[in-house]
């Protein structure tokens, strides 16, 4: 393997057979430079002898090469002018037990394998669902199991914790939403409807949305990367062994801090859009008695309270797919960051889904 | 290169303190090329630090280490020179595996970074450095789905990938079945002999260092430093140190 690596290989034809004369160092730098050749003159079907006279040293790598190129001819080759050790090693390799290179699988079989997984993944999750309800049920006669301190800090880091974000978000997003309905409201005289434009839609989607979002990306990654360490760590097997319910130790006291602080989080959103609103509406002329008259006129509580109800769903949703993505974590150093992907990427899918079919059912319910 | 016989290693009068605990002091040895060289000694007595220092990984509170007949911390710091780096084969301790590769793709790292092989090329070098450590069939499974001894002998076959002319081998039996571990004392006189390989390798395994190390020196933590050092067999035989006859008899009267 010095700088000096040198290798070469003459291809000639002698009474039949194809004749490989190598010179140099037969190690992975060498192989390197003469594997192209020596595969190709392997491939011409005619049975070879490899002239080993000039070469210096002859490694596994090199070994390998030969070794690979009669298996690529199809029969074993004739050694000639091999130094003991040389062909000592090519036997080693020779009879060194090694699979095919690039093992193909069968479109079929792939197919096959994905369809399963699919169907496996839906009904994980049915009975993931199904446990966590038995959890919660179970709850009083497992009270010892209910880790009140990973509630407190959850609910703590969860909400508390969010609530500068939410505020900067709300404003921000009252004060956009105001200025992009105000302009053309304007054109019909309508401006001060923008009040309720934007009241309406921050109560019954933009709140809850909103917070749902946040929710996702600030504790459902968080739950999900939690529990996969443990999960990495053999932490949960260590519960499991100790006969401790990983469900109601880990997912419930998640699940319960997330829906409660949820309707918290979508009211502090709510106020603070409010505020962004009104400061663009005073920018226009209005006096925010008089926006705030017109959306308590408009706004009625079963927007709000309709809202609330949907941001329960929300953060229980996000709180069991974070946990069940960290529950269900793999192997290996990624395995916590994909964990923690599907966390986030879940959360907000299943939240707008969610949003979807509240829509359908409040509209069917004639709320 | 020369054409004395340069030593493969050679340490000269090497200490490692750690956050003011001195591990050893004035440890010198020389490991000729084309030896088996064992470094033994209790857990802790600073075995894997010494190996890190002649990698040039840890630089040495005091001495020298010269590998392949370059100073390590030299003025030309060869522990960061790439033809030096090239020639050793390392195993750590753990393995040190990478976690997001499979076994294969690990192997294949080097043979990339170093040869143009074509892809099959390297993957054929991999898969027999593979079979050559009794992981053939386990190529394409990851660092975390394997035991901890197939995870020592993939990484085993890493350090091998190259073929190098020295290699520093960490524990590399501890944890094998006695069958396993016993191939694996061929594979490592095998590749000696057919290559004249040069092997540094931290070892408890007493009926493998009597199958396979030339020399050897022993390390102890009470002594802060080197208590032994020679031909293994002639220590069991006739070491007056009572640390390196309790190593030798006990294992051998067991
Ligand atoms: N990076 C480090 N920082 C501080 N102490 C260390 C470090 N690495 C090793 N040590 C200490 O040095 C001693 C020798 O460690 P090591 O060489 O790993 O022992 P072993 O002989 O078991 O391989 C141990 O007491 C260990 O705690
Ligand atoms: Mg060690």
């Amino acid at each position: 393997m010095t700088a000096g690596s040198n290798a070469s290989v003459l291809v000639s034809e002698r009474d039949g057979f194809r004749v490989l004369t190598y010179a140099g160092r037969l190690d992975a730098v060498g192989a390197g430079r003469v594997w192209k050749s020596t595969m190709w003159a392997a491939r011409q079907r005619l049975p070879l002898i490899f002239d080993l006279a000039r070469v210096t040293l002859c490694d596994t790598a090199g070994a390998t090469m030969l070794v690979f190129a009669e298996e690529a001819q199809g029969a074993p080759a004739r050694i000639e002018g091999a130094t003991p050790e040389i062909e000592a090693v090519v036997m080693r390799v020779r009879e060194t037990p090694r699979r095919p290179v690039h093992e193909a699988v069968s479109r079929a079989q792939t197919v096959r394998q994905e369809a399963m997984t699919a169907y496996r993944d839906v009904s994980d999750v049915i009975v993931y669902i199904g446990e966590a309800l038995v959890a919660l049920g179970k709850l009083p006669m497992r009270r010892r199991m209910w880790r009140g301190a990973d509630f407190w800090r959850t609910a703590d880091q969860a909400g508390v914790r969010a609530v500068p974000l939410v505020l900067l978000l709300g404003v921000l997003i009252g004060l956009i939403l105001a200025f992009q309905s105000l302009v053309p409201l304007r054109r019909f005289g309508a401006d001060l409807y923008a009040a309720d434009l934007v009241g309406i839609s921050l109560a019954r989607e933009l709140g809850p949305l909103l917070a749902a979002v946040i929710l996702s990306g600030r504790t459902g990654s968080a739950f999900a990367a939690e529990i996969g360490t443990m999960k990495v760590n053999e932490e949960l097997d260590a519960l499991a062994t100790m006969g401790l319910d990983s469900m109601t130790m880990l997912v419930l006291p998640r699940l319960v801090a997330a829906t409660l602080v949820m309707p918290a989080l979508t009211i502090i959103m709510e106020l603070a859009g409010l505020v962004g609103m009104t400061m663009v509406l005073k920018g226009f002329g209005f006096a925010p008695v008089t926006v705030w008259n017109q959306i308590a006129y408009w706004v009625v509580a079963k927007d709000v309270i309709g809202g609330l109800v949907k941001s329960m769903v929300f953060g229980a949703a996000i709180a069991l797919i974070g946990c069940r993505a960290g529950l269900t974590t793999g192997v290996g150093p990624r395995a916590v960051g994909i964990s923690a992907t599907r966390a986030v990427v879940g959360g907000i899918v299943a939240s707008i889904v969610i949003d979807g079919l509240f829509a359908l059912a409040f509209y069917r319910l004639n709320v | 290169m020369s054409a004395l016989p340069q030593p493969a290693v050679r340490g000269v009068g090497l200490s490692q303190i750690f956050e003011g605990r001195t591990i050893y002091k004035n440890v010198s040895f020389e490991v000729a090329r084309g030896q088996v060289y064992a470094i033994l000694g209790g857990s802790g007595s600073g075995k894997s630090t010494l190996m890190k220092q002649a990698i040039g990984l840890l630089r040495p509170a005091a001495g020298r280490i010269e590998v392949l007949g370059r100073d390590m911390y030299g003025d030309r710091g060869a522990g960061e020179d790439d033809d030096v780096l090239r020639e050793i084969g390392v195993m750590f301790q753990s393995g040190a595996l990478f976690g997001s590769m499979s076994l294969l793709q690990n192997v294949m790292l080097p043979l990339e970074m170093y040869t143009d092989l074509p892809l099959a090329g390297r993957e054929a070098v991999a898969r027999t450095k593979l079979g050559l450590v009794g992981l053939a069939d386990a190529a394409d499974m990851n660092p975390a789905e394997v035991s901890g001894g197939m995870t020592k002998r993939a990484a085993i076959a890493r350090a091998l990938a190259l073929d190098p002319p020295l290699l520093f081998l960490d524990e590399p039996s501890a944890g094998l079945d006695p069958i396993t571990s016993a191939g694996l004392d061929r594979l490592i006189l095998e590749l000696r002999d057919t290559l004249g390989a040069t092997f540094v390798v931290v070892t408890h395994e007493l009926a493998s260092i009597l199958a396979i190390a030339d020399r050897c020196l022993m390390l102890d933590s009470v002594a802060q430093g080197m208590i032994a050092e020679g031909d293994p067999r002639e220590l069991r035989d006739s070491s007056t140190q009572p640390t390196v006859r309790a190593f030798f008899r006990r294992e051998a009267m067991a």
